[in-house]
């Protein structure tokens, strides 16, 4: 059929770099608005760039964390099993923004806020996360993203064995659920993002469970004796 | 020999600018508006303020105000940021929710109702409780729990020359005040981010201070919406969320009111919210703050009861700051 090979061609030439480019745009956007700024020209960060650029990042990141956790949900739905191709590189961008997300708290705030003092800077790091539940919530999921993000490429993959890497990037589920913790713990009062955000995470978890004890209710195949 | 001594706050005179500088940025800034909006129709007069038939109470545009000696030392922060990146969750959690959505609530009739212990209660209207025509001018900064801060020309009238009109007694130990709610007007209301309508509250002895202040305009106009229109607490050395907004009711009490923020997250938000770099709170570090308006980058130390230590410290003698933060 001519759709069937539209789609098969589409996912052969144009998946993969398309969907690079969808996960780079947003950084790419936030780096063209920090570029007006500086040059002085109108931009669109508001008149608190720096904490828009915080939760823009965070925003990102966990919203492209869902997405990769919907990856595997909508190949069941869809059947369309090309779709796996990207899902470790819609992953290791969650991986990024995360990065860039952690990165911009340490530079833009701890060390303006330590006067541009690098130790002061961990100092102020150490202070959060000890004081501050939801920056202990937040670098606990970082932290966990690390080995993903590390053992994301084919030699690693290879390297680990198919049962050993699945096992390892299991985490990305308590991670996600510890990332909304995050996110829910940072803002005022009982505001709805975290809940909308938890609520697409719940879902995808759910669509799991339900998968996980239908194969343990299917009766196993008995191993033939003759 | 009389030895005066100005105030703390007082700039020198050097610093202040000429009455005449300010009137030409305003004819500056009301050309522009002109040419920008109405160049056509020939408007010369952007700035003159459109008042209500019968009240006497301007409903937009310039204020009549005099000047006071309550200055800052940093320049005001930029109209644009005043007005265009506030904190009223009753029309939206996000920055910019205000300046979209508070132009949709009325502020016009607006009374405030007088509740217990005081000889006048009832109902009045904001022209009975404001005297229009004794507004002054007092420049504070403003300090919010999320670690930035503004400097703000306010134009308004001192809270307890307020309060004293409506007499209360000797049982008002505090006061409560209490922000207008309207599910219609006040998107923001329709989900349950705090538990509505918002309510703040001063020990009597706050309110009496001089520094506490009832704002119905800033940069010598009629008070925006997103700012608290038509008339909002100013209390400078406590966090922002203390001035609250859009006032409806004022109540003498003789116990420690309810708040908004304290009933929400008691252990983040106490009572008192006098601004404080030695007490982390569990969301931010207190010690500094961002200023807004100033350029992406621009930060201060935050002080103690943000700056205004030397006129309010006393109202907490004795008094263990962190455990009544």
């Amino acid at each position: 059929m001519a759709k069937n090979a539209v789609l098969r061609s589409f996912a052969k030439d144009w998946l993969k770099p398309l969907t690079f480019w969808a996960l780079a745009l947003p950084g790419l956007w936030l780096g063209w608005q920090w570029g007006l700024l500086l040059s002085g020209a109108p931009h669109d960060l508001g008149f608190n760039p720096i904490e828009k650029t915080h939760r823009f990042l965070g925003d990102t990141a966990l919203r492209i964390l869902l997405i990769s956790l919907a990856v595997t949900p909508f190949r069941d739905l869809t059947r369309w099993l090309p779709i796996m191709k990207v899902r470790r590189r819609i992953g290791l961008a969650a991986f990024w923004y995360a990065a860039a997300h952690l990165v911009a708290y340490l530079g833009l705030d701890l060390y303006l806020a330590a006067g541009m003092s690098l130790t002061g800077m961990w100092a102020g790091l150490w202070e959060d996360v000890v004081k501050r539940i939801y920056i202990t919530l937040g670098m606990t999921a970082f932290i966990l993203l690390i080995p993903l993000a590390l053992t994301s490429f084919n030699a690693m993959v290879r390297r680990l064995g198919a049962r050993a890497w699945q096992n390892l990037h299991y985490s990305v589920y308590p991670l996600a659920v510890i990332a909304c913790l995050h996110y829910g713990f940072m803002v005022k009062g009982n505001q709805l993002g975290p809940w909308i955000h938890g609520g697409i995470l719940a879902l995808l978890l759910a669509y799991r469970a339900g998968v996980w004890i239908r194969s343990r209710m299917k009766p196993q195949p008995v191993a033939s004796t003759s | 020999m009389l030895i005066k001594k100005p105030h703390r706050w007082q700039l020198p005179e050097r610093a202040v600018t000429s009455k005449a500088d300010f009137l030409n940025r305003r004819q500056i800034m009301a050309t522009v508006g002109a040419l920008g909006l109405a160049g056509l129709a020939g408007c010369g007069a952007a700035e003159e303020s459109v008042a209500q038939a019968g009240t006497g109470r301007p409903l937009s545009g310039a204020l009549p105000f005099r000047a006071t000696d309550y200055q800052v030392a940093d320049e005001s922060t930029p109209y644009e940021a005043v007005t265009g990146y506030n904190n009223f969750y009753e029309f939206g959690v996000g920055k910019d929710d205000p300046a979209r959505y508070a132009s949709a609530m009325t502020t016009d009739p607006w009374s405030i109702e007088i509740e217990g212990h005081a000889t006048r209660t009832g109902r009045f209207a904001l022209e009975d409780v404001v005297d229009f025509s004794a507004l002054e001018e007092r420049i504070y900064r403003l300090r919010c729990v999320e670690a930035w801060s503004m400097v703000i020309p306010w134009i308004g009238i001192p809270l307890g020359a307020v309060l004293r009109q409506f007499e209360p007694t000797s049982d008002a130990r505090y006061v409560q005040f209490i922000t207008y709610q309207d599910a219609g007007e006040m998107r923001g209301t329709r989900s349950a981010v705090l538990d509505w309508p918002y309510k703040e509250g001063l020990r009597m002895d706050e309110a009496m201070n001089e520094l506490a202040f009832l704002a119905v305009g800033l940069y010598g106009e009629v008070l925006p919406n997103q700012n608290g229109a038509p008339i909002r607490l100013v209390v400078p050395w406590k966090y922002g969320y203390k001035s609250i907004k859009s006032i409806v009711k004022i109540r003498f009490v003789s116990d420690e009111p309810e708040t908004s923020w304290k009933r929400s997250a008691p252990r983040e938000y106490g009572f008192y919210s006098n601004v404080n770099p030695n007490r982390a709170h569990p969301r931010w570090s207190q010690a500094s703050e961002r200023v807004i308006g100033a350029g992406p980058f621009a930060r201060r130390e935050t002080e103690m009861f943000n700056g205004y230590g030397p006129e309010v410290a006393g109202l907490y003698a004795g008094m263990d700051l962190i455990e009544n933060h």
